[in-house]
């Protein structure tokens, strides 16, 4: 079945049949094509959500003062709630079966002048934890270290786009910049996924923030982690507990919501995840329908194939080919072309995403890819249908009279 | 060659059946040249389809060189049409993007003979009906007569016990039609058993037998003084 000479007629067959041969290879190589642009778009579209929202770790609470709504215990409303260091070593003490680490930050708006250049930037101060908070990622020298808290050292890390506009290319490690008006040592370089902004920012010792404000213990607000082994129900546990004894220590109303805001990453990060599932799902459907479609349109030339050589193959049956042997032609006909045309297809759609890369990045497409594994399926679907589409069609005229065949003018 | 006894074949038509073939009984020797006449509806075409395996006869049996034809499958019946018989078509029914040469040597192709043979064989062929010059050519750039003759090299390529011709002149001019009838009768010549159906007297004239149907029955069975075609031929 498998001869040289099968394929030589069927190589004959499909070199003399050109336009035929180019329909058929045409709509597979199509939809193959089609597919794997879609789903490596598709692909492309969740990488980038992913990237907007896996700048922090997931695992965080952050936790907002703000003004009473409701007098409490002798304390009139209006109140504005104040977060002081005493508050991080009562979370440590009381919170350490769940906690992971606690870490303050206080914003802060500054203009950073070296040599020349000078620029606004936003300043933290920030414990050595907050490190893991931010995934921030250490290019150059070293983050803040307990030493500097300790020592209230002026010290400081700068966000890569910051070392760029102050520093042109020399190296900023051990050099002072000034920060209105006291200069600091610049002792690392990071960088952040979390975008420009995050990478314009300049990290100090909280405590060092806190000795230029005239050595006050306050702290603008808290990042709190919880060990992600709690899980989900774990978190949000967790964070009502916390909320409490938050509330309980500064004389908070327990029913009042303004006095304090709570942003649960977790939280966040699970619907963002839903989100993304729902995307996937969207696209994994539209990819099917390219899919089917394609399907639905190999089954219509291979139709219009077999009834178009009809009469050929009536020829052929009175000739004495055997109904097996008309078949075989068929099917080693279209699934030749399927598969050389769909492998066509595959390899110009992988090159396509390869060639797309990050030049869609401004549409929210970030590294568009396929897998291997999926696009090589959809292909061997689309042959499999190919073969299915010319089987059935190729069995009737098989079984048509010789004469009947002939009879069709 | 032919033993057929008693053969009936019927269509339904809706409710009503159609009884076409009455009880033929008809034997047709090795080396024979008959021509199968009778008007339209008269069961020639039947008769013709049965002979070639198109078709099965509901009564009656039916012998081909000695191998009783009965309980065909579609595949048998291929394998049959393959080893027994040849056709040639009023319409030629020429395979429109194969050459004169690769249709000729396609019944070999389907009896399993390798390429090179086939070729040769189907050279050999071709030069017998006077077209060697044309092996490449394909069907659309060949003649009405050039056709025909390329169909009667193919029928004859797999050497087959019974050449069926079915209306081999219909769609030729006179001056072809006996162009093409001097070859039949040459291959006759050679020893080879052939039918013709036709409705044209003068061609049945060059036949040397005759045997005219009419109604489903064979109204009259007679030799002929064959009537030779070369005279009409140039």
């Amino acid at each position: 079945m498998f001869s040289r000479d099968t394929w030589n007629e069927i190589f004959d067959t499909i070199r003399k049949n050109k336009l035929r041969t180019f329909l058929s290879g045409f709509t597979v190589a199509l939809g193959i094509l089609i597919f794997i642009i879609l789903f490596g778009f598709g692909n492309g579209l969740k990488n980038q959500f992913n990237e907007f929202f896996s700048d922090d770790s997931t695992n965080i609470i952050f936790l907002y003062p703000g003004k009473t709504s409701k007098p409490y215990k002798g304390f009139k409303s209006d109140r504005f709630i104040e977060f002081k260091n005493d508050d991080l070593s009562d979370i440590e003490e009381n919170f350490s079966e769940f906690l992971e680490y606690v870490t303050p930050r206080i914003s802060r708006g500054g203009n950073v002048k070296y040599k020349n250049e000078s620029n606004n930037y936003s300043t933290r101060g920030v414990a050595p934890s907050h490190m893991f908070a931010e995934r921030t990622i250490i290019m150059k020298g070293r983050y803040i270290n307990e030493k500097d808290i300790e020592e209230k050292s002026k010290v400081i890390v700068i966000g890569r786009l910051v070392e760029k506009d102050l520093f042109k290319g020399t190296d900023p490690l051990g050099a002072y910049v000034d920060i209105a008006g006291s200069a600091f040592k610049v002792v690392g370089v990071f960088q952040d996924e979390g975008g420009d902004n995050e990478e314009r920012s300049i990290y100090m010792p909280f405590t060092t923030r806190q000795l230029i404000e005239r050595n006050n213990d306050l702290i603008d607000m808290m990042v709190v982690a919880f060990k992600p082994e709690i899980g989900y129900a774990g978190a949000m546990a967790f964070q009502k507990s916390l909320v409490d004894f938050l509330k309980n220590k500064k004389n908070i109303h327990p029913r009042d919501t303004n006095a304090m805001f709570v942003r649960n990453v977790a939280d966040q990060y699970k619907q963002n995840q839903q989100f993304a599932t729902i995307l996937q799902i969207i696209i994994a459907f539209i990819s099917i329908g390219t899919l089917i479609a394609g399907i639905i349109g190999i089954s219509n030339i291979m139709v219009f194939v077999v009834k178009e050589r009809t009469k050929e193959l009536g020829i052929r049956k009175a000739l004495g080919a055997t109904p097996k042997q008309v078949i075989s032609t068929i099917l080693f006909e279209s699934i030749f072309i399927t598969t050389i045309s769909g492998f066509v297809g595959l390899i110009i759609g992988i090159a396509v995403l390869n060639f797309t890369g990050e030049a869609l990045k401004e549409f929210f497409i970030k590294n568009p890819y396929v897998d291997m594994g999926v696009s090589v399926a959809a292909t061997i679907v689309l042959i499999i249908f190919g073969g299915i589409a010319g089987y059935v069609p190729a069995k009737r005229a098989a079984n048509i009279k010789p004469i009947v065949a002939l009879r069709d003018e | 060659m032919i033993h057929i006894k008693d053969l009936h074949k019927s269509y339904k038509m809706g409710k009503n059946s159609l009884h076409v073939l009455k009880g033929i009984n008809f034997n047709v020797e090795a080396g024979e040249l008959v021509a199968i006449m009778g008007s339209s509806g008269s069961g020639k075409s039947t008769l013709l389809n049965i002979l070639g395996m198109l078709d099965e006869a509901d009564e009656g049996s039916y012998e081909l060189d000695g191998v009783p034809i009965e309980n065909l499958n579609e595949t048998k019946a291929a394998q049959y049409r393959n080893k027994f018989l040849g056709f040639i078509f009023q319409s030629f029914n020429l395979i429109n993007y194969k050459s004169a040469l690769e249709n000729v040597a396609l019944p070999l192709y389907y009896q399993g003979v390798g390429r090179k043979e086939r070729a040769d064989k189907a050279l050999m062929y071709l030069e017998q009906v006077g077209l060697k010059e044309w092996a490449t050519h394909l069907p659309s750039e060949l003649s009405g007569g050039q056709k025909q003759r390329v169909a009667i090299a193919r029928a004859m390529a797999a050497e087959p016990k019974v050449l069926l011709a079915d209306e081999p002149t219909g769609a030729l001019d006179s001056k072809t039609s006996y162009e093409v009838m001097d070859l039949i009768q040459k291959i006759n010549d050679q020893g080879n058993t052939i039918l013709v159906v036709t409705h044209e007297p003068d061609i049945a004239e060059m036949c040397k037998r005759v045997v005219v149907l009419k109604d489903g029955v064979i109204l009259e069975d007679k030799k002929v003084n064959q009537v030779r075609a070369d005279q009409y031929v140039q």
